[in-house]
């Protein structure tokens, strides 16, 4: 009798890169619940637009370098990318912030560097650093959060809004939106104002933002849920969220009044979301494990350092961006011992 | 219960599948018409073939010979008629031949006069030594290393043998099956060996899971008045845990250099196969002609271990497992991790066969492999601390160098990368390309010194002999240009001539 074929191991294949990453994004349910709750339907808008424009990017991107569509479009890294950028935008920032976004993400970062798995930059990252740049005033458009004096906006008004730039003529911006309490705290602390009095501002709530800490909660549920499911690993969200309170913590029990609390840190803005889902990105992080630990460091060092003295709303995606430069350098410098070589 | 002594980096607890077989009792394999005994080993060189055509042979009789400890002899399984030299498929490297001494079985039945050696207590080890390369002893785990080549050598002392027991591959069950039938011979193989080496100390290990066979080889140790110097120690199973490099790390947390042996580290490895081996050798004077085989998976009918003739077909050992079933899809030599995919099942059985697998699984789909997303999936999984996603790159941008400078050739392709690699991406054939292509290098690399020595011996030469004529040339113009030199010279020149005369006058 004859047989095919073919190279050792001979097992049954483990999941494939498609199952991973539809786990990725289950795991981002409860955030965007939580998220919807607090800021209306705009989330769900900006997701499927995210969507829609990711996958269409790639789809041309696929047809332009002759590469399969079929297998590439099922691998669901483009759909990771989508949400997780949404996940960063304002909930009504207008389509068009969410197509350049986009078209950064998947056409610029991912396949003029080669496609999946040879991009050096993460591409949500690269999307929303480009959009932050060039649309800085619909980037810092934030909603207030759902409160007894506020509620979102309904899924009418959000579409409106997100289709045609403007809120409807009821709706003002003004009325719409809020600073962010991480601003709140860059722009008080450099006007000589005591974090005492900062937080009086509605918008802060028990750990960081009102309805920033339950998002934060919600991220925190779905990345343990990841970590345990053994997608990601412990290393980056372990680095992240260590190097935040490490270095928050002394600054703030010596100075309470100048700095933010380490908790309030690590539950505003997308500081959690980056610890488990974007600096967790396998292609543009390290590799190694002593790497991960490095990498997640420098994520959360340069994200507190820009929170404190940059000019943008959150640090994160610069951070990781710059991480991402020296990920040739870390790997390089972290390789395991190989056996029976020399201590 | 063994709590890990010591771990190694990485690894996979896969399902065991061991039980598939081991539910049948251990049976004799028949012989088949007609044994193919391969001459050449897997290493080693091969001996002289000392049967001819229409020989007959009985059982035990060596049919080739054995000049040094890396030849290792073959002999008849069984008493029969050589047909003659003949070329039957081998499994490595895959489509390949091999040459075989072919026998027709059922002659007259007869047996070789046994050679034991009953008092190897007392025997210098260097004549154990010769007498279990006699008895065509060789690594059984797989690897067919000569046993001889492996006890002695240019290395200092051998303070410890350690019995390798733990088969951490799936579905394998022959050493199980074998520690189970016959813990007795597998310690007393072991004694012969440690003995044979100059080893004081045996370790031998098996996996957790069979702590009811650790019991029985307790108890066999003790019997044997041999309790004192015998360690059984339960490994967990973790593939490869059953690795020799690995096994050696778990036990003593030592590791073996990346340019060195086990025997640099005072110790020396055996499978308890090659123990039962020697124990048939030394107290029964059998040489090794037989060994148990695991025929198992979802494509066998009766799944079960056969102690089965070296050289029979593996087709005639499905056969004796009850057939193929209709589910058979891939027939795999060896375990489902480290295996060679068969093509066909004409391939001969060797001392190092140790499974033959049927899976009902066809092979992955080459058009489905997607691109390495870097996850370090593998970098968790590799036993030896490699980078394998850097290697991938790099052998994949045919940057061989650099793959070396990654540590290649430290791969033992033990397949965990590609079976956790969530893009599919057949690792292990990647670098056994690249070993491969490094190798024919190296042999060109080899190949131009040498023509480039001999090319520059041969300018030396060359210029020596010219700058010899130019000085042999210049003495002689300075002879004829001193005073009277020509005279001289044509007087030397009537004598030398006059002498020659001379005799024939």
């Amino acid at each position: 009798m004859r047989f095919p074929v073919n190279g050792a191991p001979h097992l049954p294949p483990k999941p494939r890169v498609n199952r991973l990453m539809g786990q990725v994004v289950l795991a981002l349910l409860p955030a965007i619940a939580a998220h919807w709750w607090f800021f209306g339907w705009g989330i769900a808008i900006q997701i499927a637009l995210a969507c829609l424009f990711a996958l269409g990017f790639e789809w041309g991107m696929l047809r332009l370098r002759q590469r399969r569509p079929r297998l590439f479009l099922t691998d669901g890294s483009a759909l990771v990318t989508a949400v997780l950028f949404a996940l960063c935008l304002p909930p009504l920032s207008p389509w068009w912030v969410s197509a350049t976004g986009m078209l950064f993400a998947i056409v610029v970062a991912k396949h003029l560097y080669g496609g999946l798995g040879y991009n050096l930059f993460n591409p949500a990252m690269v999307g929303l650093a480009a959009v932050i740049i060039a649309f800085p005033t619909e980037l810092s458009q934030w909603l207030t959060p759902r409160g007894p004096a506020s509620a979102p906006p309904g899924l009418t008004e959000s579409l409106l809004t997100v289709f045609s730039g403007v809120p409807p003529e009821r709706l003002a911006w003004e009325a719409l939106t809020s600073a962010t309490p991480l601003e709140l705290v860059r722009t008080g602390l450099q006007d000589q104002l005591l974090m005492s009095e900062i937080r009086t501002h509605p918008v802060f709530g028990t750990l960081g933002g009102r309805g920033w800490d339950w998002i934060g909660l919600a991220t925190l549920l779905g990345g343990l849920w990841l970590v345990w499911q053994r997608v990601i690993g412990w290393h980056v969200p372990a680095a992240v969220i260590l190097t935040t309170l490490l270095v928050t913590l002394p600054l703030w029990l010596i100075a309470p009044d100048l700095h933010a609390s380490p908790l309030s840190q690590l539950f505003s803005g997308g500081l959690l979301l980056c610890a488990f889902f974007i600096a967790t990105d396998p292609v543009s992080g390290s590799a190694t494990p002593r790497g991960k630990l490095l990498f997640g460091a420098g994520v959360a060092i340069l994200t507190l350092a820009i929170r404190r003295w940059g000019g943008f709303p959150d640090g994160v995606a610069f951070a990781v961006l710059l991480m991402n430069m020296l990920v040739p350098l870390i790997d390089r410098y972290t390789r395991p011992r190989v056996y029976g070589y020399a201590r | 219960m063994g709590a890990r002594p010591h771990a190694f980096p990485g690894g996979l607890a896969l399902p065991h599948h061991k039980q598939v077989s081991l539910d049948a009792p251990l049976r004799r394999c028949p012989l088949p018409d007609r044994v193919f005994v391969p001459v050449g080993q897997h290493q080693g060189e091969s001996g002289q073939v000392l049967v001819e055509t229409g020989q007959p042979v009985i059982a035990g009789q060596a049919l080739t010979a054995s000049e040094g400890d890396f030849e290792v002899p073959a002999h008849a399984p069984c008493a029969g008629t050589v047909v003659g030299l003949t070329r039957r498929p081998a499994s490595h490297p895959p489509g390949s031949l091999r040459r075989c001494v072919e026998i027709r079985t059922g002659a007259e039945p007869g047996a070789a006069a046994p050679r034991r050696l009953k008092n190897w207590h007392q025997a210098p080890p260097s004549m154990i030594v010769d007498h279990l390369r006699q008895m065509g002893l060789a690594g059984m785990g797989g690897a067919v290393f000569p046993t001889a080549a492996k006890l002695r050598g240019p290395w200092p002392e051998i303070h410890t043998l350690i019995l390798n027991g733990a088969e951490c591959e799936p579905w394998i069950a022959c050493d199980e099956s074998l520690m189970r039938a016959r813990p007795s011979d597998v310690v007393a193989g072991g004694l012969i060996l440690a003995a044979a080496a100059g080893a004081g100390r045996i370790i031998l290990a098996v996996e957790d899971p069979m702590d009811e066979t650790a019991e029985a080889l307790r108890q066999a140790a003790r019997e044997l008045g041999a309790a004192g110097s015998i360690e059984v120690v339960t490994v967990p199973a973790v593939y490869p845990e059953g690795g020799e490099r690995q096994l050696i790390q778990t036990l003593t947390g030592l590791e073996v250099p990346h340019d060195g042996l086990p025997q640099d580290l005072g110790l020396v490895c055996h499978n308890v196969a090659t123990a039962a081996a020697a124990f048939d050798a030394a107290e029964r004077g059998r040489p090794l002609t037989e060994r148990i085989v695991t025929v198992t998976g979802p494509g066998v009918a009766q799944p079960c271990n056969l102690v089965a003739p070296v050289g029979a077909p593996a087709a005639w050992l499905i056969e004796q497992a009850g057939g193929y079933t209709e589910q058979a899809c891939r027939l795999i030599l060896g375990g489902p991790m480290s295996g060679t995919a068969l093509e066909t099942d004409e391939v001969i059985m060797t001392k190092g066969s140790n499974c033959l697998l049927v899976l009902d699984t066809p092979p992955p789909d080459p058009n489905s492999v997607l691109p390495c997303i870097n996850c370090g999936a593998c970098v968790e999984a590799c036993p030896a601390s490699l980078m394998p996603q850097l290697l991938l790159r790099a052998i994949d941008g045919a940057r061989y160098q650099q793959a070396r400078d990654l540590a290649l050739f430290d791969c033992i392709e033990c397949g965990c990368c590609a079976q956790v690699c969530p893009s599919h991406i057949p690792l292990v054939d990647y670098y056994r390309h690249a070993k491969g292509e490094l190798r024919l290098r190296d042999l060109d690399q080899r190949r131009a010194a040498l023509a480039r020595r001999r090319h520059e011996a041969r300018q030396e030469r060359l210029a020596r002999e010219q700058a010899e004529r130019e000085a042999r040339r210049r003495a002689r113009a300075e002879r004829l240009r001193q005073k009277g030199g020509a005279e001289n010279e044509i007087q030397a020149a009537i004598a030398r001539a006059r002498n020659k005369k001379k005799p024939a006058e």
